[in-house]
C-alpha cells in the first residue's frame, strides 16, 4: 500500500534520512523504532509532505506521491497525527473532532458516534475547551481527529510521549482496535520499543538516518541486540 | 453645550468609528493568520478612494460600487501572493519589511499616476443626503456607517465560528502544519483572509471618503496608522477588539474636536497606543493561551 523507496532528506546540508526503503502492506501495523534524531519523525513528515523529499520516492497505492501537497495527500488517505499531539487549544473538542474531518462532505454523525465508542471520554468533554484537556485525553482527541478524516493509513507520531503508562496502554489498545475492527493501516513511530514491537506485525529499527534491522514484531522482541539497546535488558 | 450638539458630536464620533473599525478587522485578521502587521492595508484603503472616483466617472453608482469592492478585493489578494507568499518560511521581519516596501509603492504608484493634488471623491446618490431625527441632523452615511458595521461585523463573526472556511481560518492561525494535516489548504485560507480584509477596507473607504470628500496619495497612511492603533488597543488577532478600538478611536476624536482642540485630534490616538502599551501591551482582549502541558 506504501512503499518508500530510497528516501533522503536533508535539513540545510545535513543528511537526516540517508536513503530508506520500506514497504507498509495494507491493514497491517508498521512501526519504525529508534533513538532520539534517528530520522524517525522526518520519515513520517516527508510521508505526510510536510518536508520535502531530498531523494527517493514515496508511492501510495501504486501512485507515485513524492511531490503532492500535503492536503491532497490526506485527501487520498494518508492521516498524520503530530508528535506532541497539536490539539487546536481554542476549540471545543467536539471541533476538533469535526476539523478532522475538513475535506470530507458526508454526514459526519455516524462518525462522530464511532470515535465516541473508542474515546467515551472524549464524549463526555465534547464542550470543553481542547487546550484544558489532560495530556492522555489530548492523545486520544488527536488519534479521534485523524480518525475522522476517514484515512487508509493512519501514521502516528511518538502517541506514548509524555504519558502515564495505563494511558499508553489504553492508547496501544484502541491502536490494535482500530486496525483489527476499522482495518486501518497502520504506522508508528516510538522511543517506548517495548510497546510498539507488541503490536507490531512488521518493524524496522532506524539508526542515524538509516534503517539497521527489520523483523516481525516478535523477532525483534527477541532480538538480543534489540533487547539491549532499546529495552533496557542486559546480554 | 446642549444635549443636542452633544448627541450630535457623539453619532458624528460613532460614524467615523464604524469606518475605523472596518479597516482595524483587516489589520487584526491578518495578522491573527500571518503574524503580519500589513502596512499597505492603509494604502489598499486609498486605492480603493481613487478606484471610486475612476470608477464613478464611467458607471452607474450601483455598478460602481461592487466593481470598485472586487477590484479592492483582487488588489488585496495579489498583494499577498506577490509580495508576502513567496517570504512565507521566511523570518517575520522579512515579511513586515516587505509590507513596508509595498505601502511605499503603493503611495508612489498613485502619485505617479494620480498626482499629488486631491482628487474629488464622488457622491453616491442618497449617502449624501441630510437626515433629521429630533433635533439632530446628519448626512445619512454618519447614521448609515456605523449601523453597516454592526450588521458586517456580525455576518464576519457568524462566517468565523459558524463556517467550514471560518473553522480554517481559526486552524490555520493556530497551527500551520496541523492544519495542513487536517486537508486544509493554507495558502487558500491566507488569500481568504486577505480578500475579506481588504473588502472591509474598501467599504470603510467608501464610508470613510464619502464624509472627506478627497482623495490624495497619502490619504490612506493616517488613517491607517489610527486603524493599526485600534486593532492594537483592543487586542492584536481580536475581531471584537478591533471594532471596539476604532469605535474609542473614532468616538475619542471627535470628542477633542468638539472640545475645541482639533490641533491634538491625530495625537489622541498615539497617546492611547503609548498609554495600552504601558498599561496593557496585549490590548483589551489581547489573546489569551488556554495551553496545558
Amino acid at each position: 500500500m506504501l512503499k518508500v523507496d530510497n528516501l533522503k532528506i536533508n535539513y540545510g546540508g545535513i543528511e537526516a534520512v540517508k536513503g530508506i526503503s520500506f514497504e507498509v502492506p495494507d491493514q497491517s501495523i508498521v512501526t519504525l523504532i529508534g533513538a532520539n534524531g534517528a530520522g524517525k519523525s522526518s520519515t513520517l513528515r516527508a510521508i505526510a509532505g510536510l518536508v520535502k523529499a531530498s531523494g527517493g520516492s514515496i508511492s501510495f497505492d501504486g501512485e507515485d506521491i513524492t511531490s503532492l501537497p500535503t492536503a491532497k495527500r490526506v485527501a487520498k488517505g494518508i492521516t498524520l497525527c503530530p508528535e506532541g499531539r497539536h490539539v487546536f487549544p481554542d476549540m471545543t473538542v467536539l471541533e476538533n473532532i469535526k476539523i478532522g474531518a475538513y475535506l470530507r462532505n458526508d454526514s459526519l454523525e455516524e462518525d462522530i458516534q464511532r470515535v465516541y465508542k473508542l474515546f467515551p471520554r472524549l464524549e463526555e468533554r465534547h464542550w470543553q475547551l481542547a487546550g484544558t484537556l489532560s495530556g492522555g485525553e489530548q492523545q486520544m482527541l488527536a488519534v479521534a481527529r485523524g480518525l475522522m478524516s476517514n484515512p487508509k493509513i493512519l501514521m502516528l507520531d511518538e502517541p506514548s510521549l509524555g504519558l502515564a503508562p495505563i494511558i499508553v496502554q489504553e492508547i496501544f489498545n484502541i491502536i490494535k482496535r482500530i486496525n483489527q475492527e476499522q482495518g486501518i493501516t497502520v504506522l508508528l513511530i516510538e522511543q517506548n520499543a517495548n510497546m510498539a514491537l507488541k503490536v507490531a506485525d512488521r518493524a524496522y529499527v532506524m539508526e542515524t538516518g538509516s534503517i539497521t534491522m527489520t523483523g516481525t514484531g516478535a523477532e525483534l522482541l527477541a532480538n538480543d541486540e534489540i533487547q539491549a539497546a532499546y529495552l533496557g535488558r542486559k546480554k | 453645550m446642549s444635549l443636542t450638539t452633544f448627541l450630535q458630536q457623539c453619532l458624528t464620533g460613532i460614524s467615523l468609528g464604524g469606518a475605523y473599525a472596518l479597516i482595524a478587522i483587516g489589520y487584526t485578521m491578518v495578522y491573527g493568520i500571518l503574524r503580519l502587521i500589513n502596512f499597505a492595508h492603509g494604502d489598499i484603503f486609498m486605492m480603493a478612494g481613487y478606484f471610486m472616483i475612476f470608477a464613478m466617472a464611467s458607471m452607474p453608482w450601483f455598478i460602481a460600487v461592487p466593481f470598485v469592492l472586487l477590484v479592492t478585493t483582487v488588489l488585496g489578494v495579489g498583494i499577498e501572493r506577490v509580495a508576502y507568499k513567496p517570504l512565507r518560511s521566511a523570518p517575520r521581519m522579512s515579511v513586515m519589511i516587505s509590507a513596508i516596501g509595498v505601502s511605499y509603492l503603493l503611495q508612489n504608484l498613485a502619485t505617479y499616476l494620480f498626482t499629488a493634488l486631491p482628487m474629488a471623491y464622488p457622491e453616491i446618490p442618497g449617502l449624501k443626503k441630510i437626515f433629521k431625527i429630533g433635533g439632530l441632523s446628519a448626512s445619512f452615511v454618519t447614521f448609515f456607517t456605523p449601523v453597516l458595521t454592526i450588521v458586517l461585523v456580525y455576518l464576519l463573526i457568524t462566517l468565523i465560528h459558524h463556517t467550514k472556511m471560518g473553522m480554517a481560518m481559526r486552524a490555520v492561525s493556530k497551527d500551520y502544519e496541523t492544519a495542513a494535516l487536517m486537508g486544509i489548504d493554507i495558502n487558500r485560507t491566507i488569500s481568504f483572509t486577505f480578500a475579506i480584509g481588504s473588502l472591509l477596507a474598501a467599504i470603510g473607504s467608501i464610508l470613510y471618503f464619502t464624509d472627506r470628500m478627497t482623495v490624495f496619495p497619502f490619504s490612506g497612511s493616517l488613517p491607517g496608522l489610527k486603524c493599526f492603533v485600534a486593532a492594537v488597543f483592543g487586542g492584536i488577532g481580536s475581531i471584537p477588539g478591533a471594532v471596539v478600538g476604532g469605535f474609542v478611536l473614532g468616538m475619542g476624536e471627535t470628542a477633542l474636536v468638539a472640545a475645541g482642540y482639533s490641533t491634538f485630534s491625530d495625537a489622541f490616538t498615539f497617546v492611547v497606543l503609548i498609554i495600552i502599551l504601558l498599561v496593557r501591551p496585549t490590548g483589551l482582549f489581547g489573546e489569551k493561551t488556554t495551553n496545558k502541558v
